[in-house]
């Protein structure tokens, strides 16, 4: 696979950076005013000519905004920016060139302190924003969605640089999420609909459908600015305040975003936004007693090393050996000194943190293993695609990731060889330049994790079919990876691996593929391949998840709800679904002197 | 009780204090605005009527002309209708458009309508006579908030999976009449759901909805979404409901003529059929009440837009402790109330809609005082020019005259006296109009019995007239069929479609 490194010349991509991965969201959208004549057509100039040679209409799609200037880095709490209390910052990285984009403001739990009064006084009775009417909480969500469209370009490039994004997906797919997220919740504000009850006796009920309160949301680096609108727009929408910790790995969007709030004109203290770490920060959060609930999203899974212990992962090893002592079988140690937490075990340890300190609701998106299922009716060159891009999609940094492909007998051989050359094909390289497929993992933790798995699924038996070494000479690359002949009881197919490695197994009836998919402690998403009406029905009435794709692979849409079962969550984000997670229901019982029907 | 210089509306700043309040704070219309549309709108094209015939649309507070509309008939209903059902048909970029990206297309709309927000207001008083203020912070915030809202609603009208299939919900296309917010409640939620539509104004009001569709196409809509036909009700109006291409008639006006639409729905193809008709509305007040407020309310509640509501407040019911002291203050404030220019930022009441409307309501003001009610004030018409009439007050009167029985349509309060509430609440439904219904006590029990028994589609405690968007509008009885706004006005605007799928193996 051809590789685009910093700097280096990049002449023979086959293909094209593919906004095209996600069908669901438009990409008939223009770009943002204005923008599109900003100077500066990729990070690096030099590649100015590889975008004409890959004979891409670079005129029609935007460019990257060249060098931008990061100007947000500190605590954003009542519409003001802090420094934090402890004087301790964090540096933020570029990880295609592992190098030190800026340092930001490391909130702890002091700040959180600070940040949930702001978010209290702002949710007190009486407050502009208690006061405020339905609509017009709407119609602030909805000029955030404004300025978020106008800073489009800014924005995808942050997502790109911060966290290794594609440009072209972060400005098509991220972007056009987090505009589009904005303004469904805009339109719900004032539809949140109580109801009125025939109940017995001479009374009269009704039920107002009233914002929770102060509301602790940490979200994960793998769709930062996504992951930050899908917390805050059903929260603001149902008229709560919020105090939220964007990942250590990628603030920078997150920080942007509090600017936009602002300006906007959300009240002082609706949106607090805390970059910091989740041993103290997120920590802070879910133990806090005045915070009324707490989402998480975590498909991450956080690995930490013994060797290299500094100070905030010793606090962080204190964090889950306390978890540990009470259940004690999903901490995995591998090597004797390499430890690895998933996204549900941190989910585990908010949800008890939660109920040790004061019952604070709590929502939570976790990791998956999702099974993709093909059977052999389908249509394959469609099905090898979908299930490629459900798997490579983001560095195959996704908790959604078609991670365990079942395909039928007939078919496998030829869906691994097309799915070989598939991902053979795939270019990697800088980001922010056109022609690129694929940028780095978003860090040395991820990366020696998931270079872990490789090894482990070569050890145990499974045929490597590609890939499976670094990709270029520097950065966090990974080729992409195919494993065929995977068998269930293999790591590889029971772990998320958070990144490009694809697992394809073998299938010969219906019920068994059923029995095999469903027989995870997962439960997120999955999909399933085939003309037969009478098996997509069967399977997807089946399987054990929270969202099946049929004919289909990652068709999120907004209007649709988005959780897991089993320990892959708890709760629904997204849809009309995700209003009841932040609103408390009230019945309101009123004697009457005679019923009248 | 009137602002100075009445005989010359359209003046501006025409009084020291007037002049005063428009320098401050408030805003001021346009001057001498110049109206730009005159014609129908078809496919997003501006296009004379077949007929070749125009009609001159008025200023009611001058009597003057203020310009010649195209006169929209049977035969460019036809045109207006091929191209709605062109716009609707399978494939079209209507019909596949992301019902997300409808909403945005009402949301631009709403942001254009904000932007013009001022122009509007203007030529909505020029024609119709409203005071500007009033017509800029009520019509026009309304006609904004609720094109907002549907375009909120786009992406969420759900189906229900029901175990064992699928109800999915479909459009159908349709049409309407009356001026600007009108305009925004018919268009919302059926634009909302994906229809497509012909709409004809009322012919005495055209020109804010003919900019509207100038503002329709500059947001984006496809051709054929949105037709405008100015046009009068005989002719346009009846080719409208009884056309067999059209699928839905929404109709708001009188119940006369909502009849007829009925009739004519059943007659042609069984159109759906939603209507918004007249009302007589009770208006409670109990002895308990606070009653600075309840006059304020009732007072407003009749007098708002020259009475020209179908929500005046129009039948008052006061309890008898308080009934002189009631009258008394109601007076006492409907002489203050203060008629003139509708551009004078003083003026609370501006003239009736038109001549005939105007003689139509002194007509009435005679047979309450022949039929041995109290004038208590007003009821004479005023000024030199335009079609003003005095705020007009009625005491004693009884429940079998026709002032208290028929929508009067005009600036004439009936104010009556009760005794009990069994009473009260008799006398109230005995009417066969159930449009909205008020009731201002302090005591919870009175409050909650009274709200329950009217026969009523809205019912306010302690306010009158608080409209909103999210709340679902129409009447009982004559007063209606079927609700705007709110999450029930979309139920109108869509077809339930059940879908069953046989399944192999059920798993639940």
């Amino acid at each position: 696979m051809p590789v685009i490194g910093v700097g280096i010349h990049q002449s023979g991509g086959t293909a094209s950076a593919s906004p095209t991965e996600r069908k669901n969201y438009s990409l008939s959208s223009q770009p943002a005013n204005g923008y599109e004549h900003q100077s500066g057509n990729g990070f690096n100039h030099q590649d100015h000519n590889s975008q004409n040679a890959d004979g891409l209409e670079t005129n029609a799609l935007p460019t990257p905004i060249a060098n931008p200037q990061i100007v947000y880095t500190k605590v954003f709490i009542g519409n003001e920016w802090h420094e934090s209390c402890s004087g301790r910052k964090i540096p933020v990285y570029n990880p295609t060139t592992e190098k030190l984009l800026c340092e930001v403001e490391e909130a702890d739990s002091d700040d959180v302190d600070k940040a949930v009064r702001s978010a209290r006084a702002a949710f007190q009775m009486g407050s502009p924003w208690r006061s405020m009417d339905a609509s017009d909480r709407g119609h602030l969500l909805n000029r955030l969605a404004d300025l978020v469209e106008r800073d489009r370009l800014l924005l995808a490039t942050l997502e790109a640089l911060n966290c290794g994004k594609v440009f072209l997906v972060a400005y098509f797919v991220d972007l056009m999420a987090t505009i589009k997220t904005l303004r469904y919740y805009s339109g719900w504000a004032d539809k949140i609909h109580g109801k009125t009850i025939p109940v017995d006796g001479e009374y009269f009920t009704y039920t107002r459908h009233e914002p929770i309160g102060v509301c602790g949301q940490i979200i994960p680096w793998n769709f930062p600015l996504m992951m930050f609108v899908w917390k805050i727009a059903p929260a603001l929408c149902c008229g709560n305040t919020v105090v939220i910790k964007p990942a250590e790995q990628t603030p920078l969007s997150a920080l942007h975003m509090a600017a936009l709030i602002k300006e906007a004109g959300f009240p002082p203290g609706v949106v607090n936004v805390l970059p910091g770490y989740g041993q103290t920060a997120g920590c802070a959060i879910s133990h806090h007693m005045d915070i009324d609930k707490v989402a998480f999203t975590g498909s991450t899974a956080v690995s930490i090393n013994l060797s290299t212990v500094c100070l905030c992962e010793q606090l962080a090893l204190f964090w889950f050996c306390a978890f540990h002592s009470c259940t004690n079988e999903l901490l995995y140690c591998n090597h004797a000194a390499h430890m690895v937490v998933t996204g549900y075990q941190v989910g585990k340890l908010i949800q008890k943190a939660a109920g040790e300190s004061n019952l604070k609701r709590v929502t939570l998106e976790l990791g998956g293993k999702n099974p993709n299922i093909v059977f052999a009716d389908c249509d394959l060159e469609y099905a090898v695609e979908q299930a490629h891009s459900g798997l490579f999609f983001n560095q195959g940094q996704c908790c959604l990731a078609g991670s365990r492909v079942f395909v039928e007998e007939p078919i496998y051989e030829e869906f691994v060889r097309r799915s070989v050359e598939k991902a053979r094909s795939k270019v990697l390289g800088n980001p922010l330049l056109p022609g690129v497929d694929q940028g780095p993992q978003i860090n040395q933790k991820q990366f020696n994790k998931i270079m872990e798995l490789i090894e482990s699924g070569k050890r145990e038996g499974a045929t490597l079919e590609c890939g499976g070494s670094p990709g270029g000479q520097q950065g966090l690359f990974i080729q992409p990876t195919v494993f065929s002949n995977v068998r269930d009881h293999m790591r590889i197919a029971k772990e998320e691996i958070f990144g490009p490695v694809q697992q394809i197994m073998c299938f010969r009836s219906i019920s068994e593929v059923i029995e095999r998919a469903n027989a995870t402690q997962y439960g997120l998403a999955a999909g399933v391949f085939t003309n037969d009406i009478n098996k997509a029905l069967t399977v997807s009435s089946a399987l054990q998840a929270g969202m099946v794709w049929v004919n289909c692979y990652n068709a999120m849409s907004i209007q649709c709800p988005f959780g897991g079962f089993k320990m892959s969550g708890n709760g629904r984000e997204l849809g009309e679904y995700a209003l009841q997670e932040y609103t408390e229901i009230k019945a309101v019982t009123i004697r009457i002197s005679q019923k009248s029907s | 009780m009137t602002s100075s210089k009445i005989e010359i509306p359209g003046e501006v700043k025409s009084d020291p204090a007037a002049l005063m309040a428009s320098l401050q704070l408030m805003p001021s219309p346009v001057p001498n605005p110049e109206i730009k549309y005159t014609k129908i709108f078809i496919n997003n094209e501006w296009q004379d009527s077949v007929s070749g015939k125009v009609f001159p649309v008025y200023n009611p507070a001058t009597g003057e002309q203020i310009c010649e509309v195209q006169e929209a008939d049977k035969a460019d209903v036809d045109k207006a209708v091929q191209a709605a059902r062109l716009a609707f048909s399978l494939g079209s970029v209507w019909r596949r458009m992301d019902a997300s990206e409808r909403g945005r297309l009402l949301s631009k709309l709403a942001d254009l309508v904000e932007r013009d927000s001022v122009y509007l207001a203007t030529i909505e008083s020029l024609d119709s006579g409203k005071p500007f203020l009033p017509t800029l912070f009520v019509d026009l915030q309304g006609t904004i908030k609720t094109l907002r809202y549907f375009a909120g609603y786009a992406d969420k009208i759900h189906g229900t999976s029901i175990p064992m299939g699928k109800t999915v919900k479909e459009r159908i296309s349709q049409m309407w009449n009356f001026p600007l917010m009108m305009t925004a409640w018919k268009l919302g939620p059926a634009l909302a759901c994906g229809n497509t539509v012909v709409l004809k104004p009322a012919e005495e009001t055209p020109l804010t909805c003919l900019y509207m569709a100038a503002l329709i196409k500059e947001a984006g809509f496809p051709p054929g979404v949105i037709n405008i036909l100015p046009g009068f009700g005989p002719t346009a109006g009846a080719a409208i409901a009884s056309h067999m291409g059209i699928d839905k008639v929404a109709f708001t006006g009188s119940t006369e003529v909502g009849k007829l639409i009925q009739e004519a729905a059943g007659k042609s193809n069984l159109k759906r059929v939603t209507l918004e008709l007249g009302g007589k509305n009770p208006n409670i007040i109990f002895a308990d009440a606070d009653l600075d407020l309840a006059v304020e309310e009732a007072h407003q509640g009749v007098f708002f837009n020259a009475g020209q509501c179908c929500t005046a407040g129009s039948r008052v019911y006061v309890e008898e402790p308080i009934y002189d002291e009631f009258v008394r203050r109601s007076v006492e404030r409907a002489k203050r109330r203060i008629v003139g220019s509708p551009f004078d930022p003083m003026t609370e009441q501006g003239p009736q809609i038109s001549r005939e409307h105007q003689s139509r309501v002194l007509e009435f003001i005679q047979i309450g005082i022949t039929e041995g009610a109290k004038l208590e004030c007003g009821g004479k018409a005023l000024g030199l020019k335009g079609f003003f009439i005095e705020p007009t007050v009625f005491s004693n009167v009884r429940d079998d005259m026709r002032i208290a029985r028929e929508e009067i349509f005009g600036p004439v309060q009936q104010i009556m006296k009760f005794k009990t509430i069994d009473e009260v609440i008799e006398r109230a439904n005995n009417s066969d109009y159930g449009l909205v219904a008020a009731v201002f006590t302090k005591d919870i029990s009175k409050a909650m019995t009274i709200s329950t028994a009217m026969q009523a589609g809205t019912v306010w405690i302690n306010c009158f007239n608080a409209l909103s968007t999210q709340c679902p509008f129409g009447g009982y009885k004559m007063s209606g069929n079927g609700r705007e706004m709110g999450e029930n006005g979309l139920k109108e605007y869509s077809e339930v479609k059940t879908i069953t799928i046989k399944m192999v193996a059920k798993n639940s």
